[in-house]
């Protein structure tokens, strides 16, 4: 790790993932549009500065307020032939934007979704773009595009109204085509636009279709390119394969931050076909195939000097003893005060924690690297297409033009594929033998040498009156980060904050962030203080929450489960749990099934209500739902990385369990659409609910209360003796 | 290190040179630019990339070159007969049994041969032909209605 990525990762988690913004200047010439595209109409959408900024959390970092030109973030192109070709910044990692980003298109051009071409995270084709997370490509690059197609289609609508010299009241606009009332004939978008040059820009305060009048978004579209990925013609970048082409692999350290003392390559360097790149502490090798560049790998001797670390055993002992400079206090304390409010009749004080977990995308970094003369060309598996360009320019001394990089639609990520080493790795290494060089990272290397979900500490103390009337709320997390530490039930004068603390791993962004470990610990204490007034916890909720979309998501989810309606049979628990985040409402019910003998929870039914604005595509966003819930049972009851003395001990997915098929419950989604508020990302949030609603239920079904992610029979058993 | 000469993949037979140690997997991928076949793992543990070895699925991952000569190798690209897809294909498609797709491939070989052994698979039985086929995006509830529905398509004769 260089002392750069380093500092910067010391930056409290959450805003790890915003360091990345460096503005890109776009001059419009239109004159290159049209040489690359042929002629036709484009329609630009210029991102006001001052919003640019804040879009992209670059606005901290650059200060000085001067004046900037308007940057583009996105444009659309309707060719000649009518063929429209969309270009943004973003990536597809499986939350299905090619397909909701071409729904937008489709529902203001009127047009059909197979007409529409998106072309995505390539950098020397779309604009600059800050990176795919935090839920933003909904919200942001969703409604730039509705207002850019719908500019388009304005300018289709002049074109037609010249074309046919009618008024533009008599035209309409659908299935790719225009056509004048009363007459029998109409006119194709390519035919409008043939050996035009025409140029527009839209800004932010154009209006498109309200939600209401949608008729293609909105809309369960099927994936666009869904044949390409069931017949496995769609390449991720692990399988781009290039004329020429050799493995590389990369000898790795003996610890985390070990430094090379000694290497002898003489047996590698002597196999046939192998070259062996050395550079600094960088050892790494070329061959015609993956299993010589293996054995060339395990021919080098090499002796490392490592230092001693902190193993997971210690963890939250090193955490806690180790929070860093005064509280961080801020956003997160509430205005108001408890002075006035009724005392407590009981007072809980608990601490919960929240392991190591790694994303385990299964696709692992890859990267094929590939120099021509003085360019490089890399494809990479990457949320962040243009940070990881200027990561990997820079490693190089060069500059961002020279090197062209291309983020495949990618086998997941989840937060996790956000940095850089695969890319710069198979660059140095083709660089070395003057041929690109592909280079997929194992499932151990991906397991050790990426990032994880920070583990955290978080303490809670709280008190409540016997009516059911939360009085006290204070709440702290150490390490884990900000996201959701708020609490959204009504509590005045409550107190939360998030401590950043030294810690012994790479940690940085996954899904949903911090927001799980705080919902984790919120909710089960929810549950906690329910339990000590003797209310269902349901009722409790309610009783301290006046936020209307959580209680109609609430409320939904216990409706579909059937809450208070049975009991739970012998050795099964119900729980419940709720929470907000990202501007997106979830609650989560969930039934479990405990073997006391064994520890082993079986999470039998699972129910999550989930709200977040206008919908896009209601069957991809119950797949989102659905499949968020399914990785969040990961961290709910068995994922956690154990790691020593700067190693981590279960680097292969035969010791790190996650949730397969075995380990479904039978789920039920339940999507509220809100077509007056504007649609929120919902890739993320989904996953918050279900550790705390199943920890919840093993305490219905128990009596033993967890308080650490992940549940594990061994805690179980532990707690239960 | 004996060499493999050749290898039988959906139905034709290539001309190859390779080390009898190296995995079927990546001959697949790196030497015949077949690339629908995935890498996740390489334990045995994740099912990306299933394969069919005479009709029955494999880890490609686990099989070296010298154990699959003259076996009929099928992969994703070859399920497909004259542009039509299988029926397995269509059903993951109609029940959007896919986010990031990059465990597609071998969950539908999988499925397929599967479905070859029990046309009429009952739940315990998709559980126990899946079970090695992981997926991270969480979508195995759609991935079992795709596979009871591409039974029911199977059965009928396709369309
Ligand atoms: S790559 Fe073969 S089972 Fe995972
Ligand atoms: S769809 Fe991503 S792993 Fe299955």
């Amino acid at each position: 790790m260089s002392d750069q990525e380093a500092s910067e990762l010391i930056l409290e988690p959450e805003r790890y993932e915003l360091s990345a913004a460096a503005p890109y200047r776009f001059d419009i010439d239109r004159r290159e549009f049209f040489k690359v595209l042929g002629c036709g109409v484009v329609v630009l959408f210029l991102v006001d500065a001052a919003l640019a900024q804040q879009e992209t959390g670059g606005g901290r970092r650059r200060g000085g307020g001067g004046q900037r030109p308007a940057e583009i973030s996105a444009w659309l192109h309707i060719g000649e032939d009518g063929t429209i070709t969309v270009f943004t910044g973003k990536v597809e990692v499986g939350q299905n934007i090619r397909t909701s980003l071409t729904q937008a298109v489709a529902e203001e051009l009127r047009a059909p979704v197979e007409s529409i071409r998106m072309v995505m995270a390539d950098t020397e084709l779309t604009p600059y773009d800050a990176g795919t997370f935090g839920s933003r490509t909904t919200p942001d690059m969703a409604a730039q595009l509705h207002k850019i197609a719908a500019e388009a289609r304005e300018a289709l609508l002049d074109l037609a109204a010249d074309s046919f010299k009618c008024e533009r009241d008599s035209l309409t606009l659908a299935n790719g085509k225009i056509s004048r009332s009363g007459a029998n004939d109409s006119i194709a978008f390519g035919q409008l636009t043939k050996g035009q040059k025409l140029v527009k820009s839209v800004n932010d305060k154009s209006s498109p279709t309200p939600a209401a009048d949608w008729k293609i978004a909105g809309t369960s579209v099927p994936k666009v390119n869904g044949r390409e990925l069931v017949t496995g013609k769609h390449r991720y970048a692990s399988d781009i394969n290039r004329p020429g082409m050799l493995h590389g692999k990369v000898l790795r350290p003996s610890a985390f931050d070990a430094t090379l003392a000694s290497v002898d390559t003489k047996a590698a360097e002597a196999m046939p076909g192998v070259t062996v790149v050395h550079d600094g502490d960088f050892v790494g090798v070329t061959a015609p195939d993956v299993l010589t560049a293996e054995r060339a790998i395990a021919a080098i001797k090499a002796e490392w000097t490592a230092k001693p670390q902190v193993s997971s055993a210690e963890l939250f002992d090193y955490l806690k003893k180790n929070t860093r400079g005064p509280q961080r206090t801020g956003r997160a304390n509430e205005a108001g005060s408890a002075e006035g409010t009724p005392a407590a009749d009981q007072k809980l004080q608990q601490t919960y924690t929240v392991a190591y977990i790694a994303h385990t995308p299964l696709e692992p970094r890859a990267a094929v690297a590939e120099w021509k003369d003085d360019k490089l060309t890399v494809w990479t598996g990457t949320q962040r297409p243009f940070g990881v360009r200027g990561d990997v320019a820079q490693a190089f001394g060069i500059p961002e033009d020279r090197v062209h990089l291309i983020a495949p639609d990618t086998g997941s990520g989840y937060g996790g594929k956000h940095t850089t080493a695969a890319a710069t790795e198979a660059a140095r290494l083709s660089k070395a033998v003057g041929k690109p060089v592909k280079l997929v990272w194992t499932r151990e290397e991906e397991f050790t040498w990426g990032y994880f979900r920070p583990a955290g500490i978080i303490e809670v103390s709280s008190g409540v009156r016997s009516d059911g009337t939360i009085t006290e709320w204070e709440f702290h997390n150490y390490n884990s980060g900000n996201s959701g530490v708020r609490s959204p039930y009504d509590i005045p004068g409550q107190r939360s904050e998030f401590h950043p603390t030294a810690y012994p791993l790479k940690q940085g962004s996954y899904r949903g962030l911090a927001s799980t470990a705080n919902h984790f610990a919120r909710e089960v204490h929810m549950d906690e203080l329910a339990r000590a007034v003797k209310m269902d916890p349901l009722e409790f909720r309610l009783k301290n929450l006046r936020d209307s979309r959580l209680r109609a998501v609430l409320e939904a989810a216990a409706k579909a489960f059937g809450w208070g309606k049975t009991k739970a049979a012998d050795g099964h628990g119900f729980g419940i749990a709720a929470g907000t985040e990202k501007g997106s409402y979830l609650a989560t019910c969930a039934e479990v099934a405990v073997d006391r003998k064994t520890g082993v929870v079986k999470v039998l039914r699972a129910v999550a209500a989930f709200e977040c604005g206008a919908i896009v595509n209601p069957d991809h966003l119950k797949n989102q739902v659905e499949g968020a819930m399914v990785m969040g049972l990961g961290g709910a009851l068995f994922e956690a990385v154990q790691f020593e003395n700067g190693k981590i001990t279960n680097p292969r997915l035969s010791d790190y369990r996650v949730p397969r098929f075995t380990d479904m419950p039978a789920i039920e989604i339940v999507l509220l659409d809100r077509k007056d508020v504007p649609s929120a990302g919902a890739g993320e949030t989904p996953i918050i609910g279900i550790a705390p609603a199943v920890g919840n239920a093993i305490f219905d079904a128990t009596g033993i209360r967890l308080r650490s992610m992940p549940m594990t029979p061994q805690e179980l058993l532990k707690a239960g003796a | 290190m004996a060499r493999v000469k050749h290898v039988i993949v959906n139905g034709k037979e290539f001309a190859i040179d390779v080390d009898g140690e190296r995995t079927l997997l990546s001959v697949l991928r790196d030497d015949l630019d077949l690339t629908g076949t995935k890498y996740g793992c390489g334990e045995g543990q994740c099912g990306a990339c299933t394969v069919l070895l005479d009709g029955v699925p494999i880890h490609s991952c686990r099989a070296r070159m010298s154990t699959v000569l003259r076996r009929k190798v099928t992969t994703i690209e070859g399920l497909e007969t004259d542009g039509r897809l299988h029926p397995l294909q269509e059903a993951f498609l109609k029940a959007g049994a896919m986010q990031c797709a990059y465990c597609t491939s071998g969950m539908i070989m999988a499925g397929v041969g599967l479905l070859q052994k029990k046309p009429n698979p009952s739940d315990e039985d998709i559980l126990a032909g899946m079970k090695g086929n992981l997926c991270r995006c969480g979508t195995y509830q759609r991935i079992f209605a795709a596979i009871k529905d591409g039974a029911k398509a199977l059965q009928g004769g396709a369309k």
